[in-house]
């Protein structure tokens, strides 16, 4: 890719020509990141009806309290007047974070002919409208010590932004190279333009998995040309502690939060057998090769200063209020246990109320990268403990004595054989009523928090707080991939033979979907690797791979079935959460996309790299054949 | 050019319980009536609003279409038998394995559930230009979009292009051309037996179809002679995925290996051409060939002679010669 050119975005750290005159060895490559749509398999949906001057929206959306906002600023209503209801999204992928504005047009519609209107999108105008991952060509000169240190990087982006053009995908990529691969020294120059395809939009770790997918070969080749152990390459450049990375704010990098990346790869390196994998490396089976790869991913994690909200009723069950939506994970209710786990309750006595803006949710993070488990593990850690604060002032107005002296467990506050059921509790906090029952509220919550604190005001123990917990910097996730392939030099075939994971995302919150994250993600990176991509007709200016079967996001089918895909995670908490707890739901995209391009290259030999994805059929059988159609990086849409 | 989507077009919906009650809807509506099978090639196209028949002949009713039964020594498969059908069936999977091989790698799991034998070979191209309603040759028109300088042509025919570089998406189209099966047609004039070899059309013989059927015919009955019963099959399927997705190519082929000595061979290939091609010269050149990787390669070469490969679809070429070889050096090899 030329150099040179206008950019609209660069940055600097470091001296990034003094790093390169430190390096052994320079790689300095043209890649490829593909466009790619969502594909969720419910396409986005929307009815919407009024009733008293109310709008009634049900919608598919990640976000259930953080659509509300959007929804009546579209529909043209205060959020008072709009009531959302979103209990179950469907696949999101980032292309329903906030729902999406075409879900404004039943409600309009409904508005003009006074009856329910709903919308139904066909899987074709899910590819027009539902947004897409955007596609990036990067020229990118990476500089390595002797022993495979990343010394420098120079990166120069060129994004398909799509008909709106601006996407930050190119910026962090960019951030997530400096952060997986810590150089000491880096440019980032970049650009994002115009193009007559379809609408762009965040899809899961936006720039993260594109920077995954054009940069893990080159360090993977690097290792090969030094003779470096390829898995020792990602280990000795990843983060550890509070790393520091991506664009300079007045001229200091930011900082992450914790980073045990190492700690993974370790782990892994002995859960997973690698030398073991290594040695099935270019192991040739008739005329099929053995590849094995691996690659190290990293994307957001979380975010602070949410709202928690609950009430305990007069008949002793905690009700706790959240805005989170449900992208089929159920996260909605797992990130509120810990306010049980705070007021030393069994989960039993707890009711989930969600989904629904008429029940007065709480502000609530985005569900969007991957926010959720961070923020709202310690916003509802922060209402149980305010809870369990408010419990204990409540007996000791009841008992007298110090708050302190009371001990709450098991649905009651107690101290020796004084004690109040939660539900006497929450009838004296009806009868203190002020900061007790709601009618006196924290200054520093969100307004949404106090319209939905006041209208349950009276109802019993009713607690509404911010977090303000310390946070230690941005919240970053770890995973990386192990990918063992079969390339049959005849046909082309790439058959996933074996796939696991490492996964460093603080304390494991819920083992079963942790390891749906890292593994459903994994799937959708086979995609990114293997075979999904759009084709558009360049004379013409048309998409013609619209439906399932020309797109090809993999299938189950595609996924390894004859070993079961193995999980790995060190399971250390982020010091600076109550509970520990990153989010998982990025990072394991690019790594799979990585470590399976990674070892489709070794299979077919030591330098064998196709620096753009996805790598399919006709380019391996192309490079095998020298052909000279195995598309250069410079080559979209085909 | 489609444009509104999901929606179909009003139809009148027939569902006969009898051969002769669709015939008599088939000569009522002519050329405006649409036989219906198992409904995955149907649909898609009324959805699109691309086709617009004005009857849907469902011959889902008809049960005597979907017999499978022993016969001569060889089977007879109702057309409106489901892929699963014909894959469980032990008549089938005992003699005939090449098409229980090539039936199960067609579609998907679910869509063998639903599709039929006689849907999966009468099935129209999967050319996105063509299927997206563009106004190409096949469909009436005056150009071939898949075949200009910057078409998008990954997918298209290295072999027996005329004027369209469409391909034949069948998977058991190929297995039943080297099983020499005979496919039945029936319409008001009575039945005629075509070969299924000359079953399958290319564009150079009628641009607008793949196969001999024209309207108010019925395919109706699938016969597989027993000359191939129990040979030597080979049948393998490239494709993107592992599932759901149509051939990049195929090959099937039925030998009759005795020490390994070729005493017969049939080679048949799908996806690179409008039609299934058999491949009659390489299959003279092998033919008292011992089975060996220099005979396989030889079938492999001579395969791809005249090949005309477009911008994006060279890889073929190379995908094709070896398939072909496989066929003959066998999946024991």
């Amino acid at each position: 890719m030329p150099l040179g050119g206008e950019v609209t975005d660069e940055w600097e750290v470091g001296d990034v020509e003094a790093g390169f005159a430190e390096a052994d060895l320079i790689l300095d490559e043209s890649v490829f990141a593909a466009s790619l749509s969502h594909q969720p398999l419910e396409t986005r949906t929307a009815m919407a009806y009024w009733q008293n001057g109310k709008c009634y929206m049900h919608c598919s959306t990640q976000s259930t309290g953080r659509t509300e906002g959007n929804m009546a600023r579209w529909v043209g209503v205060d959020p008072a007047n709009l009531v959302l209801i979103g209990e179950y999204c469907g696949g999101g992928f980032g292309s329903k974070i906030a729902a999406s504005i075409q879900a404004r047009i039943p409600a309009l519609l409904s508005k003009k002919a006074g009856k329910p209107v709903m919308l139904r999108v066909t899987r074709q105008e899910e590819n027009f409208f539902g947004r897409a991952r955007p596609g990036i060509q990067a020229r990118a000169k990476f500089g390595f010590k002797s022993d495979g240190r990343i010394v420098a990087m120079d990166l120069l982006h060129v994004q398909d932004g799509g008909p709106y053009g601006r996407s930050g995908d190119f910026m962090s990529a960019a951030d997530q190279a400096s952060l997986m691969y810590q150089p000491d020294h880096m440019r980032m120059r970049g650009i994002t333009v115009y193009t007559n395809t379809p609408p762009r939009g965040a899809q899961r770790a936006p720039g993260g998995v594109q920077a995954v997918a054009m940069f893990a070969p080159i360090v993977d080749k690097a290792a090969k040309q030094l003779g470096v152990d390829r898995l020792e390459i990602i280990r000795m450049n990843a983060p550890e502690g509070q790393a520091t990375f991506g664009r300079p704010r007045q001229g200091q990098q930011g900082n992450v939060s914790s980073a045990f990346p190492k700690e993974a790869i370790d782990k892994a390196r002995v859960d997973f057998d690698w030398d073991a994998m290594q040695a099935r490396s270019k192991r040739r089976n008739g005329t099929k090769v053995t590849g094995v790869g691996a690659a190290i991913s990293s994307y957001s994690a979380g975010a602070s200063g949410i709202d928690g909200l609950l009430v305990i009723r007069p008949d002793g069950i905690v009700q706790i209020h959240t805005g989170v939506g449900n992208l089929g994970t159920e996260s909605f209710s797992d990130t509120s246990r810990p306010a049980m786990e705070a007021l030393d309750t069994p989960w039993e006595q707890a009711e989930m109320v969600w989904g629904d803006t008429s029940k007065h949710l709480p502000w609530s993070a985005i569900q969007g990268g991957s926010q959720t488990t961070h923020a709202h593990t310690r916003s509802n850690w922060a209402a149980g403990l305010e809870a369990k604060k408010r419990l204990q002032e409540i007996a000791a107005d009841r008992f007298g004595g110090s708050p302190d002296s009371f001990r709450v467990s098991n649905a009651r506050v107690y101290r020796g054989g004084q004690s109040l059921t939660f539900g006497q509790a929450a009838e004296r906090a009806m009868q203190m009523s002020g900061i007790y029952d709601g009618s006196e509220l924290p200054e520093d919550i969100n307004e949404v928090t106090i319209r939905s604190a006041t209208a349950l005001a009276g109802s019993g123990l009713v607690v509404a707080v911010k977090d303000n917990f310390e946070t230690g910097g941005r919240n970053m996730s770890y995973v990386i991939g192990f990918a063992e392939v079969e390339v049959d030099v005849e046909t082309g075939a790439v058959q996933l033979v074996d796939y696991k994971a490492a996964a460093d995302v603080g304390t494991i919150l819920h083992p079963n979907n942790l390891v749906a994250q890292v593994h459903g993600g994994g799937v959708q990176g086979f995609g990114v690797a293997l075979g999904q991509k759009w084709v558009m007709d360049p004379q013409w200016g048309l998409h013609v791979a619209k439906r399932f079967y020309s797109n090809r996001p993999p299938t189950i089918l595609d996924v390894p079935h004859e070993k079961e895909m193995d999980f790995s995670s060190p399971n250390l908490p982020d010091p600076f959460s109550p509970i520990g707890a990153r989010g998982v739901g990025e990072p394991p995209v690019g790594a799979a996309a990585g470590a399976v391009l990674n070892a489709i290259a070794d299979a077919l030999g030591d330098d064998v790299y196709f620096n753009r994805s996805p790598i399919m059929r006709d380019m391996i059988l192309s490079k095998l054949n020298g052909l000279d159609d195995a598309h250069n990086p410079l080559s979209t849409h085909v | 050019m489609a444009v509104i989507r999901d929606k179909m077009p009003a139809f009148q919906l027939f569902q006969p319980a009898s051969t002769e009650e669709a015939l008599g809807v088939l000569n009522r509506y002519g050329a405006d009536a649409w036989v219906l099978a198992g409904g995955l090639d149907t649909w898609d196209w009324l959805k699109d609003r691309v086709q617009k028949p004005a009857a849907v002949v469902d011959l889902g009713g008809i049960a005597s279409l979907r017999e499978i039964r022993s016969a001569g020594g060889g089977v007879e498969i109702g057309a409106m038998a489901t892929l699963r059908e014909v894959i469980r069936h032990s008549d089938v999977s005992g003699q005939f394995s090449l098409l229980t091989d090539a039936a199960s790698q067609a579609a998907s799991p679910q869509i063998q559930n639903q599709g039929t034998l006689g849907g999966n070979v009468g099935q129209d191209t999967r050319c996105w230009y063509y299927r997206d309603g563009w106004s190409c040759y096949r469909a009436g028109g005056n150009i071939c979009y898949a075949d200009t300088p910057t078409a998008m042509n990954r997918e298209h025919a290295i072999l027996g292009a005329s004027r369209c570089v469409a391909v034949n998406p069948s998977d058991t189209a190929p297995a039943l051309i080297a099983l020499d099966a005979e496919m039945v047609v029936l319409n008001s004039g009575g039945e005629r037996v075509i070969a299924a070899q000359d079953f399958f059309i290319g564009p150079a013989v009628d641009i607008e179809r793949m196969t001999a059927l024209r309207p108010g015919d019925i395919l109706t009955q699938i016969r597989i002679p027993s000359t191939w019963a129990d040979a030597r099959f080979y049948f393998e399927k490239a494709r993107d995925r592992a599932v759901w997705d149509f051939p990049l190519a195929n090959v099937a082929s039925a030998a009759k290996v005795s020490n390994g000595l070729i005493e017969d061979i049939r080679i048949v290939a799908n996806g690179v051409a409008p039609y299934p091609v058999r491949f009659v010269a390489a299959e003279d050149a092998v033919r008292g060939q011992q089975v060996n990787d220099q005979t396989a390669a030889q079938a492999g070469e001579i395969a791809v002679r005249g090949v005309t490969p477009l911008a994006h679809n060279g890889y073929k070429v190379s995908l094709l010669r070896n398939l072909v070889a496989r066929s003959v050096r066998g999946a024991e090899a």
